[in-house]
């Protein structure tokens, strides 16, 4: 599965989705959730919560392990995927429809001076080596 | 450094699995998805690869003798041949230098498997206490008066104890309500053998020993073979249905069916009565056996538990747990596929009851779980 190119993307292995409302949808993308397998748990940040860029915010956890989510910019939280809490292997199943919370971003260029898809596959490719 | 390799390493590859580094070997941890593989075990059957894990053959006239003294169980239990035994082997001081299965063969042969990592160093404090016991005859020795073999004489033998690391030989597990079954389709051979061996007994045919043993509260066999027979029997496994099994699905599969994992549930700096391993140790008998004063000289103030998280979350190795009668450790967390929930193995004060409330420290959060009486789940379903 190759990493969208209308999303914006983190170094730690976020996606992120700008959308029509001005909100972002966050989310972990296809090489996060290979590595970690089985999705278990996902902890989300309370709505309202206001958060800085690089913020650690959420938790996901697979059968293995747990990993840290972080806030890809600073902003508000305004929506969390509560589906996630009953079926978190959503994420398995479909790493870019599963967001798994929105913010309200604090500036428009945080998002857009995020990575794009071709940058972050770069990422990931340096870190198999 | 280079990762250890199983003979069955490009099989793994060629089937799809993630590897990675386990204990210096580089070893399946899923072929997909690692809940699917649990399920599989517990309704069906799966194979996993154990060739990391090392076989020793103990022989000698004094074996019996010898192991009696050497580990914490009582090898003096085993008399039907092919009988096999759980047992810990300990420090002088009652640490847990491993955990380990021996069969019994003969009077002069007894084969016992240890853990992967712990394998040298096994070997090593063996053959320097078969040394020792071969070479001093004290007499009124309780391990030797005591046997039953030897009708109250002293019975070390006359030939010296070998150890021997068998690392020609390969293992693989096939473990499921089904696994049997497949096993003697592709051994057909074995099958006269091994069709009446009870749980916890093993069949030496010749090539293949057969043992119906496993780490995950299923029914099934672990198969020692010629390692350069083993990558035929797995593929031939895989042709009469046997799906592979990684590391991933051993771990929760065992931890569901309560069974400790060396190096996290014990190890050297902890003793087997705070292992939950009281039920291996025989203290009352009049046998001597290295560790046994210190077992007896230290008082127990921990025991090991089960708890299943009842808050959402999951329990990890190392997390603090906080009772009423002070603070434990969890030793082995996970989530449960077939209970659902998350469940672990968490050393705790003595005083803390079955039944209890804890509250584990998970992150900047403390969730509460409930302390239950362990195997969680075998033979398919939760217990």
């Amino acid at each position: 599965m190759s990493n969208p190119a209308n999303l914006k993307y983190t170094a730690s292995h976020e996606w992120i989705r700008s959308e029509a409302d001005g909100t972002i949808s966050i989310g972990i993308t296809q090489h996060a959730q290979e590595l970690l397998g089985d999705m278990v748990f996902v902890e989300n940040p309370a709505v309202g919560r206001k958060l800085k860029a690089k913020e650690e915010c959420a938790v996901v956890e697979s059968v293995k392990a747990a990993a840290d989510v972080y806030a890809p910019v600073a902003g508000e939280v305004t929506a969390v995927n509560s589906e996630l809490d009953s079926a978190p292997e959503k994420i398995n199943a479909d790493p870019y429809a599963a967001w798994m919370f929105k913010m309200k971003p604090a500036s428009a260029a945080d998002v857009a001076a995020l990575m794009d898809a071709a940058a972050y596959q770069a990422v990931v490719d340096s870190e198999a080596h | 450094m280079t990762l250890k390799q199983t003979p069955l390493n490009a099989a793994h590859r060629a089937m799809g699995a993630k590897m990675v580094d386990f204990g210096g070997w580089d070893m399946p941890v899923n072929y997909g998805s690692q809940i699917d593989e649990h399920h599989q075990v517990r309704n069906d059957c799966g194979m996993f690869d154990v060739c990391h894990m090392r076989v020793v053959d103990a022989k000698g006239e004094g074996i019996r003798a010898f192991l009696r003294y050497l580990l914490a169980n009582n090898a003096g239990k085993l008399t039907l041949p092919g009988k096999a035994l759980y047992s810990a082997m300990l420090r002088p001081d009652g640490g847990v230098i491993d955990d380990l299965i021996i069969y019994f063969m003969s009077e002069q042969w007894f084969r016992i498997v240890v853990n992967a990592g712990t394998a040298d160093k096994d070997i090593a404090w063996m053959k320097q206490q078969a040394a020792e016991f071969t070479r001093h005859l004290p007499s009124g020795d309780a391990a030797v008066a005591l046997s039953p073999a030897s009708g109250g004489k002293l019975d070390r033998g006359n030939t010296p104890i070998t150890i021997t690391s068998r690392d020609d030989l390969a293992m693989v597990a096939v473990q499921g309500p089904n696994a049997r079954a497949k096993v003697w389709q592709v051994l057909p051979q074995t099958r006269a053998a091994t069709e009446g061996l009870q749980n916890f007994q093993a069949a030496d045919c010749g090539e293949y020993f057969v043992a119906r043993t496993g780490y995950t509260g299923e029914d099934g066999f672990e198969v020692m073979l010629p390692k350069e027979k083993v990558e035929e029997f797995w593929y031939a496994l895989n042709k009469a249905g046997v799906k592979p099994i990684g590391l991933g699905a051993r771990d929760t599969l065992r931890l569901e069916a309560g069974m400790n994992l060396y190096g996290q549930d014990m190890d050297e700096s902890v003793g087997p009565l705070e292992s939950g391993l009281a039920w291996t140790v025989d203290l009352k008998s009049e046998r001597d056996f290295i560790g046994k004063a210190a077992l007896l000289a230290s008082p127990t103030v921990r025991k090991l538990v089960g708890l299943v998280l009842l808050d959402r979350g999951v329990l990890r190795g190392h997390q603090k747990v906080h009772t009423a009668h002070g603070e434990g450790e969890i030793t082995s967390g996970s989530f449960s596929p077939t209970l659902e929930k998350s469940i672990a193995l968490a050393r705790v004060p003595k005083d803390v009851q079955i039944g209890d409330t804890v509250q584990v420290a998970i992150r900047d959060k403390m969730l509460a779980a409930k302390v239950v009486k362990y195997p969680f789940a075998r033979k398919g379903k939760a217990v």
